[in-house]
């Protein structure tokens, strides 16, 4: 038995869990891995219901990353009335940005898949919680703990929510879009063109005295 | 943590003979970076109680250059050469799978003849990987020189395959999205058929000096045992899982490529323990040996590339793709979300070897250090995926 679109999934999921809204995330590319958005405070109650449904049964969480969405603005012309004459008007859109963390869903058993989860944070700076899901699958754990490194997304529930691959004193997200490394990122011992520019804002040359 | 593993943490009472509790202490080593047996620059904070290991932390990121962020930086094609360096040991699989994911993404085809050399080289590729992988653990587990070198001596009859046929032994750079870079150049094919003709003699003798060794029996059964519920739950995939008895081969089960016109079996382990996955990758050799002699036998002519596919300003459509394959380590995949421009906007490997290390503690908890280094090399990781 395959496994059902992303349609027949959320009429599924909505009817098996009262509360639970479930959103399907297009893919116009692949349209068989569409996705679904689910809010973070239904995740872990989705994500067990998926892996006990006896038709579905994921028991295998194959992949778990974050996805960066810097906020944007778009430029949008709109008719409006001015001074009683209809013109049209430049207006600018503010987009919000968020993060997403997606889950690759398979099931072992059943030999199919993959349903495609994902859960987006409140914003990028002070709420960038979502559940985690390694209480329900194990290979969450490293995966999660790399999305947190990299992407600063904060996966509530982890038991244990660390650096994995920067080191403990690194401060950044490298994996954001607007991440801009440090000018002394790279010690370089003859700095030189761009380097040696950047550096002398850091390390002034000492006075050379006559 | 909550689960299990946090009791262990606590010193075990020692009794003396005569009744009386004697005072113990934990011993927190630091293994790695520079080990030999971690092969490669990875660390294990393990905190030991005696000899036995009542906890173990990995510590990655030692080889970190962010190759997910390089690859957001360049077109889709300038990533092909940096998969490469994932897992060196197997370029051409990771070349695939990144081909597989663009493939998906843009809907390119890939012509017969390409599929074929895809099987032909992703065996071959499956066949040195874990004819090394035998070589180093029996490395590891204190057999010097010999099974290393032997299995090295072989390693090199493949690796001159892959030199004639892509320019490079390790950095392969093969695959281009809709089939390959080039064709096979003239005699290949005899030169690929002697040696899967040849590499039985070989298997025969490694084996037979081996595998019922009572060396490597005593070392390894019943060490670093991984149930099948914890291995399908931890995302365990490749010969790992299939060790702990778990028939899930990518092969079968997503048929990509061509995979379902070759005849072979998945074989699978019974106890989940170190020497269950040193036999699978032994008996993974031999279903590989006949993936390739079908292969190339039934390999026919013609265009190695799809004629729609460009190599500049190749832009794919908006969406995302993940594709995944069987690599040698496991389940190698590769996740695009592409916005219509010539970069990705996102791109990220999902790596076998990283993810197998999630239960490299819960199978070395109550184990010696000497076991850890063999559980450690059964898992067969290459840093420079695990870190990427």
């Amino acid at each position: 038995m395959p496994i059902p679109n992303p349609e027949e999934l959320k009429t599924r999921l909505e009817a098996a869990l009262p509360g639970v809204r479930v959103e399907v995330f297009p893919n116009p590319a692949v349209p068989a891995q569409s996705s679904l958005l689910i809010a973070p405070a239904e995740a872990v109650a989705v994500a067990k219901f998926l892996q006990d449904e006896p038709q579905l049964r994921l028991d295998m969480c194959s992949n778990v990353t974050g996805v960066d969405w810097p906020d944007r603005e778009e430029k949008v012309k709109v008719k409006q009335l001015v001074d009683g004459v209809e013109k049209e008007v430049e207006e600018v859109r503010r987009h919000p940005g968020c993060l997403e963390a997606v889950y690759h869903l398979y099931s072992v058993a059943l030999k199919q898949g993959p349903v495609i989860l994902r859960q987006r944070t409140a914003n990028r700076t002070d709420d960038t919680a979502v559940a985690s899901l390694t209480p329900v699958w194990r290979g969450c754990e490293f995966q999660e703990r790399e999305a947190y490194d990299l992407f600063g997304i904060r996966f509530t529930g982890h038991p244990d929510l660390r650096r994995i691959l920067m080191w403990d004193e690194f401060k950044d997200h490298p994996m954001r879009k607007d991440y801009v490394e440090p000018d002394d990122y790279e010690y370089e011992p003859t700095p030189h063109d761009e380097v040696l520019d950047r550096a002398k804002a850091h390390y002034p040359a000492p006075e050379v005295k006559a | 943590m909550s689960d299990a593993r946090n009791q262990l943490y606590q010193i075990r009472p020692k009794v003396a003979p005569d009744g009386a509790e004697l005072e113990g202490e934990l011993l927190e080593v630091s293994m790695g970076p520079q080990h030999p047996s971690t092969h490669g620059v990875f660390r294990m904070d393990v905190v030991l109680d005696g000899e036995t290991v009542v906890k173990l932390k990995p510590v990655f990121g030692y080889l970190h250059r962010n190759h997910e962020k390089i690859g957001e930086g360049t077109s889709y094609l300038s990533s092909m050469p940096y998969t490469d360096r994932l897992d060196y040991f197997s370029s051409l699989t990771n070349n695939w799978a990144y081909a597989l994911a663009v493939e998906k993404l843009s809907g390119l085809v890939v012509p017969e003849r390409a599929e074929y050399i895809r099987v032909i080289t992703a065996e071959l590729t499956r066949l040195q990987n874990h004819t090394s992988l035998c070589g180093f653990l029996l490395q590891d587990m204190g057999a010097l020189g010999t099974p290393l070198m032997w299995a090295f001596r072989e390693r090199e009859k493949v690796l001159d395959l892959f030199e004639s046929l892509t320019g490079a032994r390790m950095m392969c750079n093969y695959m281009r999205f809709g089939g390959c870079r080039c064709d096979l150049p003239p005699g290949w094919l005899e030169q690929a058929r002697k040696l899967v003709d040849e590499y039985p003699r070989f298997l025969g003798e490694f084996e037979a000096l081996l595998s019922g060794n009572e060396i490597l029996m005593a070392r390894s059964q019943g060490v670093g045992r991984l149930s099948p519920e914890l291995a399908v739950s931890a995302g365990v995939t490749g010969p790992m899982l299939r060790a702990s008895g778990v028939d899930y081969d990518l092969r079968k089960v997503d048929r990509y490529g061509i995979y379902e016109r070759f005849e072979f079996r998945v074989p699978l382990g019974d106890h989940g323990d170190v020497f269950d996955r040193y036999m699978i990758r032994v008996l993974e050799m031999h279903e590989t040996l006949k993936i390739l002699r079908q292969a190339l036998q039934q390999i026919p002519e013609g265009p190695v590339v799809d004629p729609k596919a460009k190599l500049r300003g190749f832009r794919p459509k908006v969406g995302e793709s993940y594709g995944r394959l069987e690599g040698p380590k496991g389940e190698i995949g590769f996740y695009l979300i592409s916005d219509g421009s010539a970069n990705p906007y996102r791109y990220r490997v999902r790596p076998p070897s990283f993810i197998n290390l999630t239960i490299l503690e819960d199978m070395c908890l109550g184990r010696s250090v000497a076991d850890a280094v063999i559980i450690l090399g059964s898992v067969d990781i290459v840093l420079g995926e695990v870190d990427r």
